[in-house]
């Protein structure tokens, strides 16, 4: 178990600084940067903006020097906990990110337990079902889940909420919390928004899962040593639950790492499509901008905590099952 | 021994044939002469909804060669006397006689409490649509000038099947234009990710070794990443002032660049599987190059399989363009997709007044369905020895 740990994080520590140079690369690759798009805007407004000033905003952001220079201070600076200032909010970084940040993870994780939670027992009873109208039924929705959009269903149950209800059911808590501290009926405030964005960011996911567990558990459920449980009657409930839905269980929770990047990649569009208070929005503005810092953080945290949750899985996975933690590289 | 005693146990009086046992039904010697992709043929012929689907998406991918046609207006033309009109529907019986397919015209009121355009279908103006007609003029494929439609307004008259926008261009005319873009965005990108993922994951097959590592590494790392964040970054990079065509292509490698370390995986593995055999290895002792051994012996293996796992990857590229542009990271108008037609519909409050400004996200849900039946479709008959 203990190398398979220090092999696991010495893995997760390679793969997250080639992500850092990955993210500082996208973000330096727009033509120019933000002090010519700073001084354009000034032009703009007609005012002038002089030889000095821009040699010394360049200065001041670290912009004349090589960009492996500049990649060494960014990631050193993120490394104690200085992210750069964003131009656009003319805030450090850290402020402007602020509760987003834990208000994504709140939004990814209840996701990808909503995913598990629904698909496991729709799972269990379209494989035990096969071939029967539930089991189509759920066969149809998942198909329909896969195909749909996630940011199209976002925008469909806007639509649909403001023409039933009046009401816009965009956003994370009730305005009344907004910008105040955190406190226990904020929270609650937000759990009941959260369902939601919830919903629409964990459709696609659920539909997969779904299939995903139908079709290991079936392969299981035809496997002789059922058959042989069955003929020495054994009951079928205990049968079921005691071998099968084991061995099934394994894939279907691995599966989070293909999971993971989907849920991010779809929380941050929905976020933007409902306006929650979580990375999306910003991430979509400091991009538009070209707000170096800023987006560049974002994308990092992003990454970092589909990264981060990866590994904690597969730690859980390889507590869970032998076979992993005992052979070199098992998964995958 | 006598001629005239039949022997004591039964004998078979008809002449004697050897090969009779192996005599094939007509059936038979069909399945065993066909080739592998004939089997493939027959196979996937029994999928209904593989079926349908390909027909779909055959007629959708046809009509992006005629759209000038097609459509009933141009792109951009507006009618400014028809702003945020609703759809018109077809009828048939005009006061319970026939006229043939017909609209009613549209009478324009602003209602002045609410301010909102209000358009009401006129009983007395009836429109009767005309066919082949000549229309608002185009340069079909960018050559021929010609101003020939499939279906035209009557003279003086509108047609907006599907409603028209804030600018009163209609909507249908728009959304058949759009699939040019939105269908092929997914085919172009394909194409890069499949040569990216073939090459990558032939090399990282074939020949293993420290390659193969990094190569695998490498696409860890590609699918740990959230895929979304980073097409918006990318697509973000892409110059504000550039060419539309530029943008375009420059949309289509961004999608096909994060694409492809699924495929590599796929082929790696296969690779690595077949080139244990034997006429992998008497290929090379004949001399055979690398590529040839990959392209020649190794590939044709699979390649039904690539080609349905492909498939199944459009609708990710098609969604992909889809999100950008409705975000306003990927195609900006003047070119027209259904994202761009869709990031009109950003507004909600406009769209709960105009909800057929919504109508691109059914042509974008049939779409990806019908990629995904066929691609299922596909994938069972990719294998057509395979029997369950």
């Amino acid at each position: 178990m203990y190398v398979y740990l220090m092999r696991r994080l010495f893995t997760m520590i390679a793969s997250l600084l080639a992500i850092s140079v990955l993210v500082f690369v996208i973000i330096q690759l727009p033509p120019g940067d933000f002090v010519t798009a700073y001084i354009t805007e000034l032009e703009s407004q007609g005012e002038m903006v002089s030889e000095e000033k821009i040699a010394f905003l360049r200065r001041q952001y670290g912009l004349d020097r090589s960009p492996v220079e500049q990649y060494v201070d960014w990631i050193l600076g993120i490394l104690q906990g200085d992210f750069g200032y964003s131009f656009e909010y003319n805030l450090p970084v850290t402020e402007v990110v602020g509760d987003r940040v834990l208000l994504s993870i709140v939004v990814n994780a209840a996701t990808i337990l909503f995913i598990y939670v629904v698909s496991f027992p729709l799972g269990v009873y379209a494989a035990t079902h096969q071939y029967t109208w539930g089991d189509y039924g759920l066969s149809f929705l998942g198909f329909l889940g896969l195909a749909t959009p996630n940011f199209l269903l976002a925008l469909v149950l806007l639509y649909l909420a403001n023409l039933w209800f009046g009401t816009s059911i965009g956003g994370l808590m009730d305005p009344l919390y907004i910008d105040q501290p955190w406190s226990l009926s904020k929270a609650l405030s937000v759990l009941e928004h959260l369902w939601v964005p919830v919903l629409v960011i964990g459709t696609a996911g659920t539909a997969g899962m779904i299939r995903r567990l139908r079709a290991n558990l079936l392969d299981e459920l035809n496997k002789q040593y059922v058959v042989t449980a069955k003929a020495k009657g054994m009951a079928p409930r205990r049968l079921l639950v005691k071998y099968p839905l084991r061995m099934a269980l394994n894939p279907f929770i691995a599966d989070i790492g293909n999971l993971l990047p989907q849920v991010v990649s779809g929380a941050v569009i929905v976020s933007a499509v409902m306006s929650l208070p979580t990375t999306g929005p910003v991430l979509l503005a400091a991009l538009q901008s070209q707000d170096i810092y800023l987006a560049g953080s974002f994308l990092l945290l992003l990454a970092v905590l589909t990264v981060f949750g990866m590994f904690v899985s597969d730690l859980l996975l390889a507590a869970l099952d032998p076979r992993i933690r005992l052979t070199s590289r098992g998964r995958r | 021994m006598s001629d005239s005693r039949p022997l004591e146990h039964h004998v078979s009086r008809a002449p004697f044939a050897p090969e009779d046992d192996h005599v094939l039904t007509a059936d038979q010697e069909r399945l065993y002469a066909a080739s592998q992709w004939t089997m493939m043929w027959w196979r996937f012929r029994r999928h209904r909804l593989a079926v349908a689907s390909g027909a779909v998406l055959l007629a959708m991918y046809l009509g992006i060669l005629v759209s000038e046609p097609l459509a009933p207006y141009n792109l951009h033309s507006r009618n400014v006397d028809f702003i945020h009109a609703p759809p018109q529907t077809v009828h048939l019986f005009h006061d319970g006689v026939f006229v043939g397919p017909f609209v009613y015209g549209l009478d324009y009121r602003l209602n002045m409490t609410s301010l909102k355009r209000e358009y009401t279908p006129d009983p007395t103006k009836v429109q009767p649509l005309r066919f082949l007609c000549r229309g608002d003029p185009y340069v079909f494929w960018g050559l021929i000038p010609m101003d020939r439609h499939l279906v035209c307004p009557a003279e003086g008259g509108t047609l907006f099947l599907l409603g028209t926008d804030r600018l009163g261009r209609d909507m249908l005319s728009r959304l058949i234009y759009g699939a040019r873009i939105s269908l092929t965005v997914g085919l172009l990108g394909i194409a890069i990710s499949f040569v990216l993922g073939l090459t990558l994951g032939g090399i990282s097959g074939y020949f293993g070794g420290w390659i193969d590592n990094v190569i695998q590494r490498l696409i860890e790392i590609m699918r740990s990443l959230p895929e979304l964040p980073l097409w918006m970054a990318l697509s973000a990079a892409v110059p504000i002032n550039w060419d539309p065509v530029a943008v375009y292509f420059c949309i289509t490698v961004i999608l096909g660049l994060l694409d492809w370390p699924g495929l590599a995986r796929a082929v790696r593995s296969k690779l690595l599987a077949l080139k244990e055999e034997d006429y992998c290895t008497a290929a090379e002792m004949m001399g055979a190059k690398p590529s040839r051994v990959i392209g020649h012996h190794l590939l044709p293996n699979f390649m039904s399989h690539l080609i349905a796992s492909l498939t199944l990857s459009v609708p990710t590229m098609i969604l992909g363009e889809t999100a950008l542009s409705f975000l306003g990271l990927g195609l900006r108008p003047p070119v027209t997709s259904w994202g761009v037609l869709l990031s009109e519909a950003q507004n909600i409050e406009a769209v709960v007044l105009y909800p057929w400004l919504m109508t691109p996200v059914a042509s974008v849900i049939v779409t990806v369905l019908a990629f995904n039946f066929l691609g299922d479709g596909l994938r069972d008959a990719a294998d057509p020895y395979h029997h369950h």
